[in-house]
């Protein structure tokens, strides 16, 4: 572990096969904005369906195959393929990774000031089991059966019968068994290598959302594992744990023994679904949280609110799920219940949004750029979290239930949302990973063309969803209904490929700085965590003396010290 | 020199009293109990919507499950037996009690298997008009198959082996073995016995390596790798625990 080491180690145990946290998080971060990148050229494609259906372009038939677009012209099933995988690859491949995996792993041992994670080889195998698990997902593309096609949330008996299934399967046991190491990995860093004199209450925000997102990745997923080995058996044992007696497939009826439970897979998956929400959105308000003090200047307000209610809000996400399936017909008592839950985890999140509101109250703030997406994200996700409130109640969920209006929600959630806060974290911690700045001017760019065109892709959904528009529709104009709105598609549409058009800037900087950035010191924001302590880029092994730890995580402005901030491992006068 | 090295390997931290890897395995075992809880959730959900639902003594050989929890229970005494013999530093003794872990185990799985196989030649044949025949399948025909009813259990003709039957294909709904396609009971005892099973396969890969090349560390790391043994035998005793639940759950209720 000594730095002498550093210089015995190939090319391929240094940058490849690395057990530094530091490699294994950039490794995460990249291979996450590709499988983002891939996932949102998915739904490029599919959004030129839906906007104008039944339009042929020939050379994307050389790229996809002429099996699935015959002279261009996309195929239902080539559709539903696109849909279940854009919603695979970003929720499992993309946003997670990067933001547990990514973020997680480089910048969590940094501010606890651990010298690496506890388990460096584990880190290693739950970056590569990862990899794997993407691979057998992209692969699936090529099989003779193609990829899934049942929605990323594989409701039985479609998924049980519907080719393509066997794969996404065996790519999601790999995808939660990299998690699972993962998750005991940062938890047990964080509970046995913080430096000394880090209190949990000294812990910054971004820890304890780490925290808390590891304890629901380790025991949520192993349920969504029992019903992924449950749907593999029916699918090659021939069992019918999620098949009812007497299905009809193709006039035949199948030879199975039935009555099994399409439901008892609903119940499985949103067992895990629903904490996975939490999982997308907790790490983007640790992000937030970090970026919000270090450029209003001022504590946080309300810290200890916040991780009170960051907890509460971990153990409540495990008594929400069923409200996925209000429709399913559960019983007035089960939905009282699951309403009633679902108000109350609204709670904990309104206290995280409105300290970090408060937070900006009163502050001089800097216009950074992740400064820029940090305040972007607080009324993105309360239109995200305020558009959740009427799908959780039985009343307005019965209209608005699979509609366009759903995906609004979730998209207005996860993207505008999760997704500006982890690009808010790319700019605010490049330059501890490179040691220089990213373009000022690209990242306005990026962020302005980035907040206006998500708004332009996901706000007609909401408009779309209240007209009833179902949500995986091939052609919406064949109903009078979809007809209506179909000017509101074209519009989202629009915005989707300029969306992809804004994203050219962040590419570009993000290659050019890591060149031709401006060079800065270990600490350019001025900002008082542990990760600021070590140089930039950080060597093997982190810090050059191990640091200890004098103070809570966001000192900024205190009356006493002239210099405006006291980092943490700052000794009292 | 740049910074320190991971702590808390070998010693427990001050504080919480256990070392990383202890920590970490309790953790693991908190997921595996989400695992087989959901796959017990399963079986609940599963039963109590059934119209009909065997009785495991029934259907499964009680007898070698009873031989197969007494061996795995032993396993895991020998197993204790091995940590100890490390902390009372005794290698020998700790490879023998290993040594006999690994054997139980293997034996634990090898009953198995002679559990498992006759299920996959012995044969239901559900008729349309709502019976059903078992018995082991002969020759198959394009219109119909022999079949050789089992003998019955009680009454008149109890004990006596019945002669091998016509059945025409048209009166046939379904013809299925025992395997985990037969109905909901068999396909929750295979996943459920045969996830338990793939857990002790670990196990004994696991035990195999501590036992062999892992234990060159007691040479240099004595309490790291007793550590180490510690882990194991921690999920060693799970995986017996799970049999605990699986046993009445499937054989018995």
């Amino acid at each position: 572990m000594s730095g002498e080491h550093d210089h015995e180690l190939g090319f391929w145990r240094k940058y490849v096969f690395s057990i530094d946290h530091k490699v294994i998080g950039i490794q995460y971060t990249i291979t996450a904005l590709l499988f983002l990148l891939f996932g949102f050229t998915l739904m490029m494609v599919m959004r030129f369906q839906l906007a104008y259906p039944g339009t042929e372009i020939p050379f994307l038939a050389k790229i996809f195959g002429e099996g699935n677009m015959p002279g261009g012209l996309m195929l239902p099933e080539f559709y539903n393929q696109l849909g279940a995988m854009h919603g695979t690859i970003m929720v499992f491949l993309g946003v997670v990774p990067l933001a547990v995996g990514g973020f997680g792993n480089y910048v969590m041992p940094l501010q606890i000031g651990a010298p690496d994670m506890a388990f460096p080889r584990l880190n290693m195998a739950s970056y590569w089991v990862y990899f794997l698990g993407g691979v057998i997902m992209l692969g699936s593309f090529f099989l003779p059966s193609g990829a899934a096609q049942s929605g990323w949330t594989s409701y039985p008996p479609l998924s049980n019968i519907n080719p393509g299934q066997t794969a996404w399967l065996f790519g999601m046991v790999f995808l939660i068994t990299s998690s699972l190491l993962g998750s005991v990995n940062f938890i047990v860093t964080i509970i046995q290598l913080r430096a000394e004199g880090l209190t949990f209450f000294r812990l910054p925000f971004f820890v304890w959302a780490q925290l808390v997102t590891a304890f629901l990745l380790l025991l949520a997923f192993p349920p969504l594992e029992a019903a992924g080995v449950l749907q593999l058996m029916d699918r090659l044992a021939g069992t019918s744990f999620f098949m009812p007696s007497g299905l009809v497939v193709s006039n035949q009826v199948l030879d199975i023994a039935g009555e099994g439970n399409p439901l008892l897979w609903q119940h499985l998956f949103w067992f895990l679904a629903h904490p996975e929400v939490y999982v997308l959105i907790l790490p983007a308000m640790g992000i937030v949280a970090e970026i919000l003090a270090n450029n209003t200047r001022k504590p946080l307000w309300g810290y200890r609110s916040l991780v009170y209610a960051t907890i509460f809000l971990g153990f409540m996400s495990f008594i929400v799920w069923a409200h996925h399936m209000f429709m399913t017909g559960m019983g007035t008592t089960m939905s009282a219940f699951f309403q009633t839950t679902t108000m109350i985890i609204s709670v904990p999140s309104v206290i995280i949004l409105t300290a970090m509101v408060i937070s900006l109250w009163g502050a001089s703030i800097r216009y950074t750029v992740p400064m820029l997406f940090a305040i972007a994200f607080l009324p993105m996700f309360a239109i995200g979290g305020l558009t959740g409130l009427p799908l959780g109640l039985t009343a307005s969920d019965i209209h608005l239930h699979d509609t366009y209006y759903v995906i609004g929600h979730f998209h207005f959630v996860v993207a505008p949302g999760t997704l500006m806060a982890l690009f808010g974290g790319i700019y605010y911690w490049f330059p501890k990973v490179t040691g220089r700045l990213m373009n000022n001017m690209l990242g306005k760019l990026h962020f302005w063309g980035t907040l206006i065109f998500m708004n332009v892709v996901f706000m007609p959904m909401f408009l779309q969803g209240m007209h009833s528009v179902s949500r995986r529709l091939y052609d919406q104009t064949v109903y009078e209904h979809g007809k209506d709105v179909q000017d509101l598609t074209i519009a989202s549409s629009w915005g989707a490929w300029c969306l992809g058009i804004a994203q050219i800037p962040f590419i570009i900087n993000f290659f050019a700085s890591i060149f031709a950035g401006k060079k800065v010191g270990s600490n350019p924001w001025d900002a008082t965590t542990l990760e600021w302590a070590a140089p930039s880029p950080p060597p093997h092994g982190n810090f050059e003396t191990e640091p200890v730890v004098y103070r809570g995580p966001y000192e900024y402005s205190p009356p006493e010290d002239p210099t405006g901030f006291s980092p943490q491992n700052k000794a009292p006068a | 020199m740049s910074s320190a090295e991971i702590k808390y390997i070998d010693k427990p931290h001050p504080l919480t009293g256990v070392t990383n890897a202890k920590l970490g395995i309790w953790l693991f075992l908190a997921s595996e109990v989400m695992l087989f809880g959901a796959l017990f959730s399963a079986y609940v959900l599963l039963r109590v919507g059934a119209t009909s639902w065997p009785r495991g003594s029934d259907e499964l050989n009680v007898p070698l499950a009873t031989l197969n929890t007494i061996v795995l229970i032993t396993s895991s005494v020998t197993m204790v037996m091995s940590w100890a013999s490390l902390k009372l530093d005794n290698f020998g003794k700790f490879r023998r009690y290993m040594g006999m872990t690994i054997a139980l185990s293997l034996a634990f799985l090898v009953i198995k298997t002679f559990e498992y196989t006759p299920k996959f030649s012995h044969y239901e044949v559900f008729l349309n008009d709502k019976t059903s025949v078992r018995g082991h399948l002969g020759e198959k025909h394009e219109d119909h198959i022999l079949f050789t009813p089992d003998p019955e259990k009680d009454g008149e003709h109890a004990g006596v082996h019945p002669e091998e039957m016509r059945i025409e294909r048209s009166d046939i709904r379904r013809l299925t073995n025992f395997g985990p396609r037969h109905s909901n009971f068999f396909a929750l005892y295979f996943t459920l016995t045969g996830l338990h099973g793939l857990h002790i396969i670990g196990g004994i890969v696991v035990n195999t390596w501590l036992m062999f090349p892992g234990s060159a560390m007691w040479k240099t790391q004595r309490e790291r790798f007793t550590g180490r043994v510690e882990c194991a035998g921690l999920y060693w005793h799970f995986v017996d625990l799970v049999w605990i639940f699986l046993f009445p759950l499937l054989y018995l209720l």
